[in-house]
């Protein structure tokens, strides 16, 4: 009983932790449809950067939570420069984006084992949230449960922005018809940037939340990049609905098919996939692709 | 670090390559005149540039404090990333022994990589001292040109599951690994030595190599006394917190790369009491160890580990086999028969020997992860516990018996019912 | 057309007395290595290009050629019965991936593809019995036709650029054939030639076949180059290296493969050896390619040579109209 409930929590956990790290992708494939496969190494220069705050910027020790939005600024200013110079003389050429973004992704894993080295860095829990909760014979880190609470608030947020501001109608007017967007007067482009910009902190600030659990260390952009991708085909592509619930599909996918068919464990998630995409291509809850 | 690129410079243009080719240069007359040529196989980009990045450290270290001489003669090092894969590794390889023309070869890091050119190795006649532990390459597959003065995979697991068994009085333990051959050989030396000494091994776990999240393995982990992790590179950081995380606070022990000193800086409080059984402890007190560690604290401000340790110590064998050869290292065959002979007291893992399949038999430390004894600044450090020494990859098995029974694998020993 | 007649001759040339000139071994391997690969990039752009449908899992039907190879010749079997037993089931792999992988088009095939082939990845780790997990499988020997040993570098260097030769006719053969036109077709405007009355499935389909048989003789090649094969050669980054050889050289080109291939077989083999940095140097290098020729190296450096030429000549003859007179 005590496994059932131990990996049921997880599940929602973990998922939560793939939401915030397939959010970033899912808004900007969705939006300016881009493959952004420079996503997992924003997340892990998001986790290193704030893992150095945390450490001391300025020799300041920051708390945890500044330094992650911090680390999130800082990957945004990056993804912001990555549009403007780069991905914006490339509309709707996707092979040179695919081109440009591995491109990058090289850059930035190298630049990180350059700065911070080959050792694997520990980030510390913050204080407030390193215990337990205890539900009968079961033990859930604190943390963990907090995690839920962040995906959660992200995804209202994300919500709230795109379905209830002006800044969110103008993005997806400028998403299904640029057009007539700028005929408007809406600035098509800046709001580009600025989609890809909030993707990249999305994916930062995933990377240091994921920090007390997954650690910061170098390969971490290549664990987590096809992850993001499963959970984004299965709940389906451009939708943030899609996006959660493709989370918490492949975080029960996860726990459960690989405690209970470790002989799977290496597929897993692919096979799944694999069988989405044969029935029904544009995912669970996409639209229709191609 | 610059590598010797003078003599590629030259060769850079094919009509100057070809003019060189026609050109025969005369043979030294004084063969030690010559410098000795290194060549060391690392990783130093993408994950396992975490182990291979100290192999380089544990080398330079060496050279530094020798000032680069061996055996009496300059050193050149040529130093090859592979970039962690068996291709990469051969066409290194080539590189090194086609191009660089070196005498030995120290590395490459991993079981796979050291596969990959096990055969061009005998077809080139080339010494090469390598940390890989692939376990049949000094078994059943013995490669004569392989000299192995780090470990087996089993070698430190198996005194690993003597001292589970017999001092921390476990009886049931729960093997926690990497689903691949290092781990497979691994659990299979704790096993086999664990259930020797009246233990059980209850269950076996094999997470996949790239396991963001243990926690559906962690959650198995019941009705058992203890745990035994093989987890290398960065995984043992976060199993360690994960572990701990989950309530989990059965005894954890573990072999040479599960609390690997270099990973002390690293490491959080989750990890305190954490036991493993490592050839190689940074708090051994003995000069070569002193030396060692000085060196790599000036030089790097890194405290060492296994892997910089590993190749020190195989800069140090091949030192002690080019003196006992008189500088000499043209006569592949002859240089590796001195280098199988070459025997040390005071390497920074205590004495070494080599058997007669070119694995090590030497010193096998148990330690226990406190904060007591911390120093360089460190705040968690290995005390050793207890010292097995003489240790050879067959532990107290006879060769013949040991080699007769297939590898261990996944389902090697198997599970029996406790 | 004369100039290209010209250059391709002199290339050929150059190619075919490569071990004469280029004495260290050591290159004459980095240059086999560069036209097999190239043989696997001619595999992928054939879709990529050509077929608008870029795979991210030809690295596991390579890796099906090399590992049945390498099974087969463990197993005892003769080089002839191996080489050909790994076509075949080579073949038999690439029409079920074709199968699966052709239910849909554009971001639906890349990540079908992608899943294909981590789950090849998955398989060659876990299926010891047969892949013998991550400690590979050694090939012993190189055959030996006609009594000629591949063992040397020259020899199997010249028996590459051969088998490359022939891939890079049929590739030619190919792009100017009804089908290749047909292909362009199906990638560019599918609705048209299905109502043109074209089976856009069964052109696609075939189009898999023809690639995956390139892409099985490169992973045979491979084999016996390396003389060994593990589950790394199917993971995901190999997929996405040959798929970076082929955009960055130009896709839907016939020599863009080529470049591609060889850009990033001399970083890897030979700029490493002199950079520590060189996947920095390596993404720089795509990024470059992707402000200066977005179309890839090759169609953008015809591009730019026209260009370059058109304004040379240009300068060249005074502008006597120009007000001011001549130039200065």
């Amino acid at each position: 009983m005590n496994f059932w409930i131990l990996l049921s929590v997880n599940s929602i956990t973990f998922g939560g932790l793939l939401f915030l790290l397939s959010s970033g992708f899912s808004l900007i494939f969705g939006l300016m449809r881009i493959p952004n496969l420079t996503h997992g190494s924003l997340f892990m220069l998001g986790a290193y950067v704030g893992a150095s705050f945390l450490a001391g910027f300025l020799s300041i020790k920051l708390d945890f939570w500044l330094a992650a939005i911090l680390s999130a600024i800082v990957v945004a200013a990056f993804g912001a420069l990555m549009e403007r110079l780069l991905l914006r003389r490339l509309p709707g050429d996707q092979l040179a984006q695919v081109l440009v973004t591995l491109g990058i992704s090289f850059m930035v894993a190298d630049f990180c084992l350059m700065v911070w080295g080959g050792d694997p860095i520990s980030v510390a829990t913050p204080a407030h949230l390193s215990g337990f909760v205890r539900y009968g014979p079961a033990v859930f880190p604190l943390y963990r449960l907090a995690i839920i609470g962040i995906a959660a608030a992200v995804a209202i947020g994300l919500w709230l922005l795109l379905e209830r501001t002006r800044l969110g109608a103008m993005i997806r007017a400028g998403v299904d018809d640029p057009d007539m967007a700028r005929v408007v007067g809406i600035r098509v482009s800046q709001l580009f940037t600025i989609v890809f910009a909030l993707g990249a902190a999305l994916a930062a600030f995933a990377g240091i939340i994921g920090g007390p659990i997954l650690s910061v260390y170098p390969g971490l952009d290549q664990d987590m990049l096809p992850l993001a991708l499963v959970v984004v085909i299965l709940g389906g592509t451009g939708s943030l609905l899609g996006s959660f619930v493709g989370s918490l599909i492949v975080g029960f996918l996860y726990n459960f098919g690989q405690a209970l068919l470790p002989e799977l464990a290496y597929f897993i998630l692919f096979l799944p996939m694999l069988l989405v995409l044969v029935l029904r291509p544009q995912g669970l809850f996409g639209r229709q692709l191609s | 670090m610059s590598r010797k690129i003078t003599r590629r410079k030259v060769l850079a243009g094919t009509a100057a390559g070809a003019a060189l080719a026609t050109f025969k240069f005369p043979a030294p007359a004084i063969a030690q005149a010559a410098p000795f040529k290194l060549g060391l196989l690392t990783v130093k980009t993408g994950p396992l540039a975490q182990g291979g990045i100290q192999m380089e450290q544990g080398v330079m270290t060496f050279l530094k404090e020798k000032n680069n001489m061996m055996g009496g003669r300059k050193v050149e090092l040529f130093s090859a990333d592979t970039g962690g894969s068996p291709a990469g590794t051969k066409t290194k390889a080539q590189e090194l022994v086609e191009l660089d023309k070196v005498d030995v070869i120290l590395g490459p890091l991993a079981a796979f990589e050291l596969y990959a050119i096990s055969d061009y190795i005998i077809q080139q006649k080339m010494p090469t001292l390598s940390l890989a532990a692939a376990d049949d390459l000094t078994q059943r597959h013995d490669n004569p040109f392989l000299l192995r003065a780090s470990a087996t995979s089993s070698q430190a697991m198996q005194p690993m599951g003597h001292y589970a068994a017999t001092e921390m009085k476990l009886k049931r333990v729960v093997t926690i690994v990497e689903d691949f051959a290092f781990g497979y050989e691994q659990m299979g030396g704790f096993q086999a030595s664990f259930e020797k000494d009246g233990g059980c091994v209850v269950k076996k776990l094999w997470p996949p190599i790239v396991t963001p999240d243990y926690t559906p393995y962690l959650a198995q982990i019941s009705d058992c006394d203890g745990v035994c992790q093989g987890f290398a590179g960065s995984n043992p950081l976060r199993f360690m917190k994960q572990y701990a995380a989950a309530g989990l606070k059965y005894p954890v022990v573990t072999g040479e790369t599960g609390g690997d000193d270099a990973l002390l800086k690293s490491f959080g409080d989750d990890a305190l009491g954490l036991v493993s059984c490592c050839p190689y402890t940074l708090d051994l007190e003995s000069d070569g160890n002193k030396r060692f560690v000085d060196g790599m604290l000036k030089n790097f401000n890194t405290v060492p580990g296994f892997y910089a340790a590993g190749l020190y110590v195989n800069c140090e064998v091949v030192d002690a086999g080019l003196k006992a050869a008189g500088g000499d290292a043209s006569d592949k065959a002859k240089f590796m028969a001195i280098l199988k002979k070459v025997s040390l007291t005071d390497t920074p893992r205590g004495p070494i020997k080599f058997d007669h399949l070119g694995n090590v038999i030497g010193n096998f430390y148990v330690r226990r992860l406190g904060k007591e004894g911390a120093k360089y600044g460190l705040k968690l450090w290995n005390k050793t516990v207890k010292t097995y020494d003489n240790v050879s990859q067959f532990w107290t098995w006879p060769e013949k018996e040991f080699l007769a029974h297939p590898v261990y694998s996944r389902n090697y020993p198997p599970l029996r019912k406790c | 057309m004369n100039k290209k007649l010209v250059a391709l001759g002199i290339a050929f040339l150059v190619l075919a007395t490569l071990p004469l000139w280029l004495t260290q071994i050591y290159y004459v391997n980095v240059a086999s290595q560069i036209l097999f690969y190239a043989i696997f990039a001619f595999g992928v752009n054939l879709l990529l290009g050509y077929a608008g449908l870029v795979s991210l899992g030809h690295a596991g039907l390579f890796g099906i050629a090399s590992y049945a190879t390498a099974y087969m010749l463990a197993a005892g079997a003769s080089h002839t019965l191996s080489i050909v037993g790994a076509l075949v089931i080579g073949l038999l792999s690439t029409a079920i991936f074709a199968a699966l992988s052709l239910r849909t088009t554009g971001i639906g095939f890349i990540m079908i593809t992608l899943a294909l082939g981590e789950i090849l990845w998955g398989l060659a780790y876990r299926w010891i019995s047969v892949t013998n997990g991550d400690n590979g499988i050694n090939v012993h020997t190189r055959p030996a036709p006609f009594g000629i040993s591949l063992a040397s570098a020259s020899s199997f260097y010249y028996t590459t650029f051969i088998i490359f030769l022939i891939a890079l006719g049929a590739m030619a053969i190919f792009v100017r054939s009804p089908f290749g036109a047909a292909l362009k077709g199906t990638r560019d405007q599918p609705r048209r030639m299905t109502a043109l009355g074209y089976h856009v499935w069964m052109i696609r389909f075939w189009a898999c076949m023809l690639s995956g048989l390139l892409t099985c003789v490169a992973g045979i090649l491979f084999v016996y180059y390396n003389q060994f094969i593990s589950p790394q050669t199917l993971a995901l980054t190999s997929s996405a290296e040959v798929v970076l050889m082929v955009i960055s050289g130009g896709p839907a080109t016939l020599i863009g493969p080529i470049v591609g291939s060889a850009l990033v077989v001399v970083v890897k083999s030979v700029v490493s050896g002199y950079i520590t940095r060189w996947n920095f140097l390596l993404g720089a290098i795509f990024v470059a390619i992707v402000i200066l020729m977005p179309e890839g190296l090759v169609p953008g450096t015809a591009r730019l040579w026209k260009l370059g030429w058109r304004k040379t000549m240009a300068r060249r003859r005074p502008n006597v109209l120009k007000a001011g007179g001549p130039p200065a």
